[in-house]
Order: C-alpha cells, then sequence, then structure tokens
C-alpha cells in the first residue's frame, strides 16, 4: 500500500527538512520508490541535502479574470459575488488586482454577457528530477507572490508518488500547512524541548486534529529539558516517534547540507528506528 | 515613529530572541507579534491582557440540511473540493473552504449559509517591557496576512496613543502573505539569518523580497560560529548587494536558557552572546534615528 507521510513543524527550524530528506534517503535505501516532495515554497531547503538532478522545470499558475470590454455590460455583478477584492466595478471598466485573486472562478460563472475569461498567471515554479533513486520535487513561490497554497496544490498534482511519499511541509499552522498535509495518511510533526517548540506543538497537534489525521513527534535536539512536552504527549496521547539528541555535530553537518545518516554514521539507527515507528503507525 | 520588522525566511533562527532582547534593550517601544500562527513573544513578555477582541478576516459557508435537495450544484462550482457527500448530505468542510462563497450564491435552493467567520483573536496588553499588539489565528483559519495587518495597526495607534517611538515587529518565517503583510511600508527590516546552507538559500530570498517591495534590510547572522566559512559567504553576499551586515551573534547555550527561564537574552545575562545582541541593538537604534 503506498503511503504518503508529511513532515511538519509549527515552529520554524526545528528540523524538518533534516528529517525528512533523512527519512527519504533511507527509505530508498530499503530499494522502495520513494518520492520527496519540497512544499515549501517560499523557502525551499530539501535540494540542499538531497541534491538532485533537475532535470524538468515548469510555470506553476493560478487562473485570474481577464475581462472583454466589448462584451461588459457593467452590471457589476463579478464585483459583487468576488470575497477578495480582486475585481473593482467602476461606471466605464472593470479592473482586475491578480494578486488578490483566489481562482474560485465566481466571477466568470456569474458573467451574463459572457465577457470574462481565465487566464494563467504564474506564480512560481516546480523543479523535478532525480536525487540517485528518489523522485524528487519542489516549488518555489516567486518573490512578491503573497499567496502558497495555489502552488502547493500544483506541485502535488504534478509531482510522481513513490511507494512512499515524504511531503516537506512549510512551518506555521496556517493555509499552506493544511494544503500539504491534507492528502497524506500520516503527520510526523518536529519539534524541539523549548519553550517556543513546546507551545508552537500544541498549536500544530490542534490543527492535525482539525484536519483528522493521525500524527506522532519526533523531538529534535533532546536533552534539553523534555519533561514539559513529555508530559503534553503523555496527556494528549500523542506517541513520540523519535528523539534525536541536541549534538553540535548534527548541526554543524547541517550548515554544510549534508545528510545525517551520510556524515554522522552513529545517528543512522536513530533515523531507523523513526521510519519504523512511522510505517508502524501507519500500518 | 519608526517602524522595525525582524523576519527571516528560514524559520527556527531567533527571530523571536532577538526581538525579546531588543524589547528590553529599547526606552520606549511597542512590541507587535504578528507571526499570528506561531505566536511566541508572549512566552517571554508575559502580556498582562486589557482587550481581547475576536477577528473576522472572511466568509464560510454551510449548508442547512433541511432545505437541500442533493442537486449537486455546489459540489460542481466548488473549486476548493471543500465539498464533500455522504449518503447524499451535503456539507461544507471547514478546513477546505477557501470563503468565496459561490456555492451560496449557485444553490438553487439558496440553502447554503455564507456569511462572517471568526477567524482568531487579537490582543492588546501591557508587559514589563512596554505595550504589546498580538493575536493568535484559528486553527488551521485563512486570513493571516489580514490578521498581521491588523496587529501593526493596533501596534501603531498604541505607539501614537502613548507617545511612543518605535514598534518592534516579530514577524513570521517565509516570503508568503504575512510576511508582506508585516513588511510593506516599514522603516527597517532585521534578518535574522544563521551561517548554514538552508540560512544561506532562504536569506536570499527575503533580500529579494525587501527589494521588491522597496524596504530598507539589514542582516544579523545568528550562531555565527556554527559554521566560520558560511558566515563569511553570506557576508560576501551581503556585500555585494549592499547590504548592511548590521552584527552577528555567537553560539550561547544561554540564548535557550534564557528562553526556558521566560527572559529575554540580555536579561538572564550580560556576558557572551547577550553582549553581541547588545552591540547589535545599539547599531540598530544609530540606524533608527
Amino acid at each position: 500500500m503506498p503511503m504518503k507521510i508529511a513532515i511538519a513543524s509549527g515552529k520554524g527550524g526545528t528540523g524538518k527538512t533534516t528529517i525528512a530528506a533523512n527519512l527519504a534517503h533511507l527509505f530508498s535505501q530499503q530499494g522502495r520508490k520513494v518520492a520527496y516532495l519540497d512544499c515549501d515554497v517560499e523557502a525551499p531547503n530539501g535540494h540542499i541535502f538531497l541534491k538532485p538532478q533537475l532535470t524538468k522545470r515548469s510555470p506553476a499558475t493560478t487562473l485570474v479574470p481577464q475581462i472583454d470590454p466589448s462584451r461588459c455590460t457593467h452590471c457589476g455583478e463579478c464585483g459583487r459575488i468576488c470575497q477578495f477584492n480582486a475585481l473593482l466595478c467602476l461606471p466605464d471598466q472593470v479592473v482586475t488586482f491578480p494578486e488578490m485573486c483566489h481562482a474560485c472562478g465566481g466571477c466568470s460563472l456569474v458573467c451574463h454577457a459572457k465577457a470574462i475569461t481565465e487566464t494563467p498567471r504564474e506564480i512560481g515554479s516546480i523543479d523535478q528530477g532525480m536525487a540517485g533513486s528518489i523522485h524528487f520535487a519542489s516549488g518555489l513561490l516567486n518573490i512578491g507572490e503573497a499567496m502558497s497554497p495555489p502552488l502547493i496544490r500544483a506541485l502535488k498534482s504534478k509531482a510522481e508518488e513513490g511507494e512512499v511519499t515524504i511531503v516537506d511541509a512549510p512551518p506555521g499552522t496556517s493555509c499552506p500547512v493544511i494544503e500539504s498535509i491534507r492528502d497524506c495518511d500520516y503527520v510526523a510533526l518536529v519539534t524541539e524541548p523549548t519553550p517556543f517548540g513546546l507551545s508552537d506543538l500544541k498549536l500544530a497537534v490542534e490543527m492535525v486534529r482539525a484536519v483528522g489525521l493521525p500524527c506522532g513527534i519526533v523531538v529534535n535536539r533532546a536533552g534539553l529539558n523534555e519533561q514539559p512536552m513529555l508530559d503534553f504527549c503523555t496527556e494528549q496521547n500523542v506517541s513520540i516517534l523519535a528523539q534525536v539528541p541536541d549534538d553540535r555535530r548534527v548541526a554543524e553537518a547541517y550548515s554544510r547540507g549534508e545528510l545525517i545518516c551520510e556524515a554522522l554514521p552513529d545517528f543512522q539507527a536513530r533515523f531507523f528506528s523513526l521510519m519504523v515507528a512511522i510505517e508502524t503507525a501507519i500500518l | 515613529m519608526k517602524e522595525l520588522v525582524v523576519i527571516s525566511g528560514k524559520g527556527g533562527t531567533g527571530k523571536t530572541s532577538v526581538v525579546a532582547s531588543f524589547a528590553a534593550l529599547a526606552p520606549s517601544a511597542v512590541m507587535a507579534d504578528c507571526d499570528v500562527d506561531a505566536a511566541d513573544l508572549h512566552l517571554i513578555l508575559k502580556p498582562d491582557i486589557f482587550s481581547s477582541n475576536d477577528f473576522s478576516g472572511g466568509s464560510a459557508a454551510q449548508v442547512l440540511p433541511e432545505g437541500c435537495t442533493g442537486c449537486g450544484t455546489c459540489l460542481k462550482v466548488c473549486r476548493f473540493d471543500a465539498i464533500t457527500v455522504n449518503n447524499r448530505v451535503y456539507r461544507v468542510d471547514p478546513i477546505a473552504c477557501e470563503g468565496c462563497g459561490i456555492c451560496s450564491h449557485f444553490c438553487p435552493e439558496k440553502t447554503i449559509e455564507f456569511g462572517p467567520a471568526i477567524n482568531g483573536q487579537w490582543f492588546l496588553s501591557e508587559t514589563r517591557h512596554g505595550p504589546m499588539a498580538h493575536a493568535k489565528l484559528g486553527i488551521a483559519q485563512e486570513n493571516s496576512g489580514k490578521l498581521v495587518t491588523l496587529v501593526r495597526a493596533q501596534a501603531k495607534k498604541l505607539a501614537q496613543e502613548r507617545g511612543q517611538e518605535l514598534i518592534i515587529i516579530d514577524g513570521s518565517p517565509g516570503i508568503g502573505c504575512p510576511v508582506i503583510a508585516s513588511l510593506t511600508g516599514a522603516d527597517l527590516v532585521l534578518a535574522v539569518t544563521e551561517p548554514t546552507m538552508s540560512g544561506r538559500h532562504d536569506l536570499q530570498r527575503v533580500i529579494d523580497l525587501a527589494k521588491h517591495f522597496g524596504v530598507t534590510l539589514i542582516v544579523c547572522i545568528n550562531k555565527w560560529d556554527l559554521n566560520e566559512d558560511m558566515t563569511r559567504l553570506i557576508e560576501k553576499d551581503a556585500n555585494q548587494q549592499g547590504v548592511t551586515v548590521a552584527g552577528s551573534i555567537r553560539y550561547d547555550r544561554a540564548v535557550t536558557e534564557a528562553q526556558i527561564g521566560g527572559l529575554a537574552l540580555v536579561e538572564y545575562v550580560s556576558s557572551g552572546a547577550a553582549q553581541d545582541m547588545k552591540q547589535l541593538w545599539g547599531t540598530i537604534a544609530d540606524l533608527l534615528r
């Protein structure tokens, strides 16, 4: 059965990409067909660690309205249905604000004069290639674009899926994260045992539950002050999948863009047991 | 009045730790936590809330089951996979709903309700280092950019009422809507980065973002001694693009200890990274003058 595992976090910089890239690497070493999707399209870093040979770059687009002034009767319906202030109906013309548009299609549906067509607008790009035997895909949001969910949707529909698909999610708990995890089978939440880490973990657990997915916790940089986090997990009945000890060597290998499993063989066993724990949790 | 925004591109580089120390060092500032979907500044500043308000940034749809004939029009028009059908019972999935309202508009039975949704809360508070505006985006809610804009406006109002000269804004990671909402029109943007390949890559994204919106950006390299070669590369990148490196903060466990103790680093110790933090603040205070 193919499985889709999201790696998310709440707080940024807790080690999502480290966990996601090392997991992808280990799964592929087991001879599984692995796909890795970097959904952190605002600040994607997966390519730094997996070093894929990129063979294809395609534009990612979203649909925006285009008004045919010769057909427009200035009825104002499009401006009324738009909830996102993407159309401003003036007495003699309709002004569009493409960057505000959520591509719901309401304006073109409501236009009796058939004066609105939807045209693609580029918001970013999608890179695809192979990292060893891993099918790699990554999105890159154009600078100045506010909305990443349409790009994440495009990335997910374009990317090849594997027997194991690893989805590297963006930080936070709002729409880009939801878009990244919503079709996954399981969410591994990466956290660190600090007050900030715990506070954001609580939000992340609530978020994953609102989406209705099972989740487990990876405690990264363990060895600081785990007790409050362990108490929270017990209280909420959330399982701890693995603890990765705080080690300056890990931080240094990360800083150079190395996979921990390769740079520090003594860590491989931990990632291996994480892999087994996730698989057991899904089955 | 000046607005200083602290962002990073990559998450977890130390934005909030820097902001907490700036709050302690600035003689008269208002703080705004604009990282509305993973806010942490309150853990250090322990705000005493004096005003708590609901935030509605958009609308949501809901099917009223008694009028629904199961015609499926809503399912056809929704582009966000937000209509679910179970045993011919139609529902709007609140998580997937984008709030566009077209299901409600086209429902022939007019049985889909569409109205303002509560997307979160915003607060005004007193802290030991001055007033603070902050917020909590509801779980799995949209419109974080609008909430950021609101928190910023409230912080400005607080500063005006109290005659305070500076607003220090804690931003979110990334380069998307909450970040754009936090930095447009600001006087100075500080990007906190770290000497890692990821930090360097994501710093370039925020440098480009600041350029795109025409705001002045300066850089601080946190944990600079973690990888000195990478620190030099980042300094070189910045110099080549005419971006000032305003300071560097050494790797110091006291940063985490201070956080565990609920204190800003400069309240917790005076040497080590705290010294670097004070120096950074001195440079920034001069730039803001």
